[in-house]
């Protein structure tokens, strides 16, 4: 409801500035989190030009020391800067999360395009593949593929973007059925218009919208599965700056140098709550029927 | 409180069973009743006609005190036997509710819970209020469905409500909703969800069971003539004020006013033309007229009706507000 | 109501059919020759090839998956290359009560805080406590579970000394120390699905409180914490069920981390255990237990649905 007014009163009004004060006013969590993550993105980015120190950096002289004036958020138990660390985490995190996604999102339309057009006993049998699969939460999905790849960044990707490929294949299927019943896609076919064509020219454009949608929001869950893999000793390994692997390396010195597993847990889960809030918002502007609630 | 009540006999009978007085009703600041008055004398029943969105559920709803919690100002004044409801607290409001005061809803099948089977529904007021013990409550229960029409009630006392006609759910609720014997039935629409072959049965079914228990019916209805069949008096409203009211074959018979004409002309020449509203100038909450509600619509409004709401006149048997009176 | 029990029991058994084709290709995919790790650097061409054929191996691939789901039915999951001690007995009778003593403590008390919380902030819609709960519900589903572990192990565990940071009790031996050692654990996996709980119960009881029979309900008379606790959660407890089922998964995922964070003995631990050290057969069974944990709930909250919503009872 709010959303009409919204744009009622951005027609009205002349100058955009007014419309985004508004916008602004409306929904100010959602634009403080667009902008937590806009910053969580150009940290990683910009990589080492901007941080402090080289994040691998070992300074020996303060090995574990607190917070102080040359290492603003303290150092880990090799003396690295934990402010370089996490902000060079920011880049792994992106990666292993962006490109996890954008692999599950493109096995999940190939699948779900497969599924959703065959129809019949292979569409039956496709979606029963995807149904078992999705009994198995991504993490252990996640977990069984690092045994059989190993351990690394590239193959943390490979498998969490593996496992996310049966719920972004579930959606597509849905989306390919629904475009498909559509009254001038019928008629598409009936016209005697090739498969290819109508999948080129009707399907594809009505699920890619929903699909990006879909996978800008799953962006989330997979920096969680990733960092998961390496907290528990399985996915990214070190020295490599990765948020999950130093709140594991801090875990056994928390009680003498919480800013171990402090500093990199923080920028976690700051992230993954800025992306929450971004991903609802995204969400609420994609389906008006789901009302803000919270 | 109660003692005072029924103690004297005298006073109670003169006194009317409902009495509205100057009575508005603001929803988010708008305007939804404005000024109503009207009385129900005991043992009458009365009926509210208008075309949707002219106010009559609400008053239904503010007369059960179910609009309290949201978002709703009222001013003047509303009595139900004497007690002020205007000011009355959450609390008084539960003690007249289900036992002074019953209610039956436009669509039974979604006014039943769907998870509760009929006796559960019936058992609320059997054993909560009047407090009967378990073995009592089925036979009463058993007593209602039967007094109500519903055959076979040993096996519908298990029945949930998606298990049932809406006929008979609707005969479900006029058993609950009389189960505790209240003195004002409020019916709000209860046959519009019905077909149309089985409305005047229900409405003859609540009418029955009102008498017999010697107790009040506000109908709800947007049908004339299903009003004048039921009820002594009648109240046409519009726009949340109210155009005509009295003896229901006074008002139906003799009416004066030109939106109960028109809404006459309805019923008996299917016309709805002369219902119809001026392009532009449909009445909406936000925007009402300062004056009578029904000029922009009115084929007798003048200039004065737009600016000066005329004032409801006229004798117990019938009033009517209008400057221009046909 | 057979009919309806036995095409749900058909269809679990089809799906757990296929979680096991999965997981045995899983197995199958795994590097390594499994002959070779279980015989060691040294070995003569005449005990490879002998093993192989014990192993089953020299035969076909469907004869190979049927051996083994027939095994896997029958409790012969195999041994451990490192302990040599059978699996079944490591994976389902000393891991799996531990992850699901864990994961049921978790479960009891996210509902235990939750639903309350949810319905206080349904009834109070548009309030501060609302708003309150509306961000701390936010932050609890986003927040990650490990870290979470970890501020609770600094707090409660080392700043405080209040609570036990890693081992497990069993709860049926000792039950006060295990309800003592569970706790933090416990409300480590709780929040997730507290929070969830929350917003699930707030949206849900707010749209079940605008039908009209809870309109119908006040007027009969019932009191307001009559028409919430009766009429409102009697009709949000179907939503409520279908969700948590779904979650299941998310349960079981993040009670891996949470054993991993306080060290408890359980299947998550067994699992990443097992890939450190490249035991395919343990990793597979993990993936069994949990696959066929899920499937077997969803089959469960299936068969409430008609107690849950009496509209779906099969005629």
């Amino acid at each position: 409801m709010s959303e009409t007014l919204l744009v009622d009163k951005i027609a009205r009004r002349p100058a955009w500035w007014a419309g985004l004060g508004s916008y602004i006013r409306h929904r100010p969590f959602f634009i403080l989190a667009l902008l937590v993550t806009l910053a969580f993105l150009a940290i990683a980015l910009l990589g080492t030009a901007v941080t402090p120190f080289d994040p691998t950096f070992q300074d020996m002289e303060a090995p574990m020391s607190p917070p102080s004036s040359t290492h603003w958020l303290g150092t880990d138990s090799y003396g690295q800067d934990l402010l370089s660390r996490a902000m060079a985490g920011a880049r792994y995190a992106f990666l292993t999360g962006i490109c996890s996604v954008l692999l599950g999102a493109l096995g999940g339309l190939a699948v779900g395009l497969m599924a959703g057009l065959a129809g019949g006993r292979t569409e039956w049998f496709l979606m029963r593949i995807v149904d078992a699969i999705l009994a198995l939460p991504s993490l252990v999905m996640a977990i069984a593929f690092i045994a059989i790849l190993g351990q690394g960044v590239d193959k943390v990707i490979l498998a969490v973007g593996l496992a996310l490929i049966g719920p972004f294949a579930r959606t597509v299927r849905a989306d390919v059925l629904q475009v498909r019943a559509l009254p001038f896609v019928e008629a598409a076919g009936l016209m005697g218009i090739g498969k290819l064509a109508i999948v080129r020219r009707h399907i594809l454009p009505n699920v890619f919208f929903p699909l990006v949608v879909q996978a800008t929001i799953r962006i989330s869950e997979a920096i969680l599965v990733s960092s998961s893999l390496s907290f528990i000793g399985i996915g990214i390994v070190p020295p490599t700056p990765d948020w999950g692997l130093m709140i594991a390396e801090g875990r056994g010195f928390v009680s003498f140098a919480p800013w171990m597993s402090g500093v990199p847990g923080a920028a976690l889960a700051i992230l993954l709550i800025a992306l929450a809030i971004v991903g609802d918002g995204i969400r609420e502007q994609m389906d008006p029927k789901q009302r803000a609630g919270h | 409180m109660s003692l005072q009540m029924s103690s004297s006999a005298v006073q109670a009978t003169s006194r009317p069973l409902v009495e509205l007085e100057d009575f508005s009703l603001w929803r988010q600041n708008r305007s939804v009743l404005d000024g109503l008055s009207f009385t129900l004398p005991k043992g009458q029943n009365l009926a509210l006609v208008g075309e949707s969105g002219a106010g009559k559920s609400t008053i239904g709803l503010a007369l059960m005190g179910l609009l309290q919690s949201q978002g709703v100002k009222m001013a003047g004044r509303a009595r139900f036997d004497g007690q002020d409801l205007v000011s009355l607290n959450a609390r008084a409001w539960n003690g007249l509710r289900g036992r002074r005061l019953g209610m039956i809803f436009q669509d039974a099948g979604a006014a039943l819970d769907p998870c509760f089977t009929i006796g559960h529904h019936l058992a609320f007021p059997l054993r909560r209020l009047l407090g009967l013990s378990s073995r009592q409550a089925t036979e009463r229960a058993l007593a209602l469905l039967e007094s109500v029409g519903i055959n076979d009630a040993k096996a519908r006392l298990k029945a949930y409500p998606h298990e049932l006609s809406g006929g008979m759910q609707q005969r479900v609720m006029i058993g609950i909703a009389l189960a505790c014997e209240p003195d004002l039935l409020i019916a709000d629409e209860p046959t519009s969800a019905l077909d149309v072959t089985i409305q005047a049965q229900i409405v003859r079914l609540i009418q029955d069971r009102v008498r017999m228990q010697g107790a009040s019916c506000i109908f709800v209805l947007h049908d004339l003539a299903l009003a004048s069949q039921a009820c002594e008096r009648i109240v046409v409203l519009y726009a949340g004020q109210v155009m005509e009211a009295g003896l229901a074959e006074v008002v139906l018979g003799r009416s004066r006013h030109p939106y109960t004409q028109a809404l006459k002309s309805c019923v008996i020449e299917l016309d709805t033309a002369a219902l119809e509203p001026p392009p532009g100038a449909a009445p909406s909450l936000d925007r009402m007229p300062s004056g009578c509600r029904f000029a922009p619509r009115c084929p007798r409004a003048s200039e004065r009706c737009t600016a000066e709401k005329p004032p409801l006149q006229g004798t117990e048997a019938h009033q009517i507000a209008c400057w221009h009176p046909g | 109501m057979l009919l309806f029990v036995g095409r749900k029991l058909a269809q679990t058994i089809f799906i757990l059919l296929m979680v096991s084709i999965v997981s045995f290709t899983l197995l199958k995919l795994a590097p390594g020759d499994p002959v070779q790790m279980a015989l060691g650097s040294e070995y003569s061409q005449e005990a490879y090839a002998s093993l192989t054929h014990e192993m089953g191996l020299d035969q076909s691939l469907v004869v190979q998956y049927g051996h083994w789901l027939w095994g896997f039915i029958t409790g012969d999951w195999g041994r451990s290359y490192v302990g040599r001690t059978p699996i079944f007995q490591y994976a389902f009778v000393e891991a799996l009560p531990v992850t699901l003593t864990l994961a049921a403590s978790a479960l009891f008390l996210a509902i235990l805080i939750g639903v309350p919380l949810g319905v206080l902030s349904a009834a109070r819609q548009d309030t501060i406590l609302d708003a309150g709960t509306a961000a701390l519900s936010l932050t609890g589903t986003a927040f990650p579970s490990f870290y979470l572990g970890i501020l609770l192990i600094w707090i409660f565990g080392v700043h405080f000394g209040l609570f036990p940071t890693m081992g497990f009790v069993a709860p049926w031996q000792d039950f006060l120390d295990g309800v003592y050692h569970m706790t933090l654990p416990a409300l480590t996996l709780s929040t997730y699905f507290m929070a969830m709980i929350v917003r699930l119960v707030r949206a849900n009881l707010i749209e079940a409180l605008q039908q009209p029979y809870v309109a119908a309900a006040r007027a009969r008379g019932e009191s307001e914490r009559r028409v919430i606790w009766l009429h409102g959660m009697r009709n949000v407890l179907m939503p409520l069920v279908t969700v948590l089922g779904l979650q299941l998964g998310a349960l079981l995922q993040g009670a891996v981390l949470t054993e991993t964070v306080f060290s408890l003995p359980g299947v998550g631990q067994m699992i990443t255990n097992a890939v450190l050290n490249r035991e395919y057969l343990v990793v597979q069974a993990g993936v069994m237990m949990t696959g066929c944990l899920f499937i077997f709930v969803n089959l469960l909250v299936d068969l409430a649905y008609p107690w849950l919503d009496p509209r779906l009872k099969p005629r």
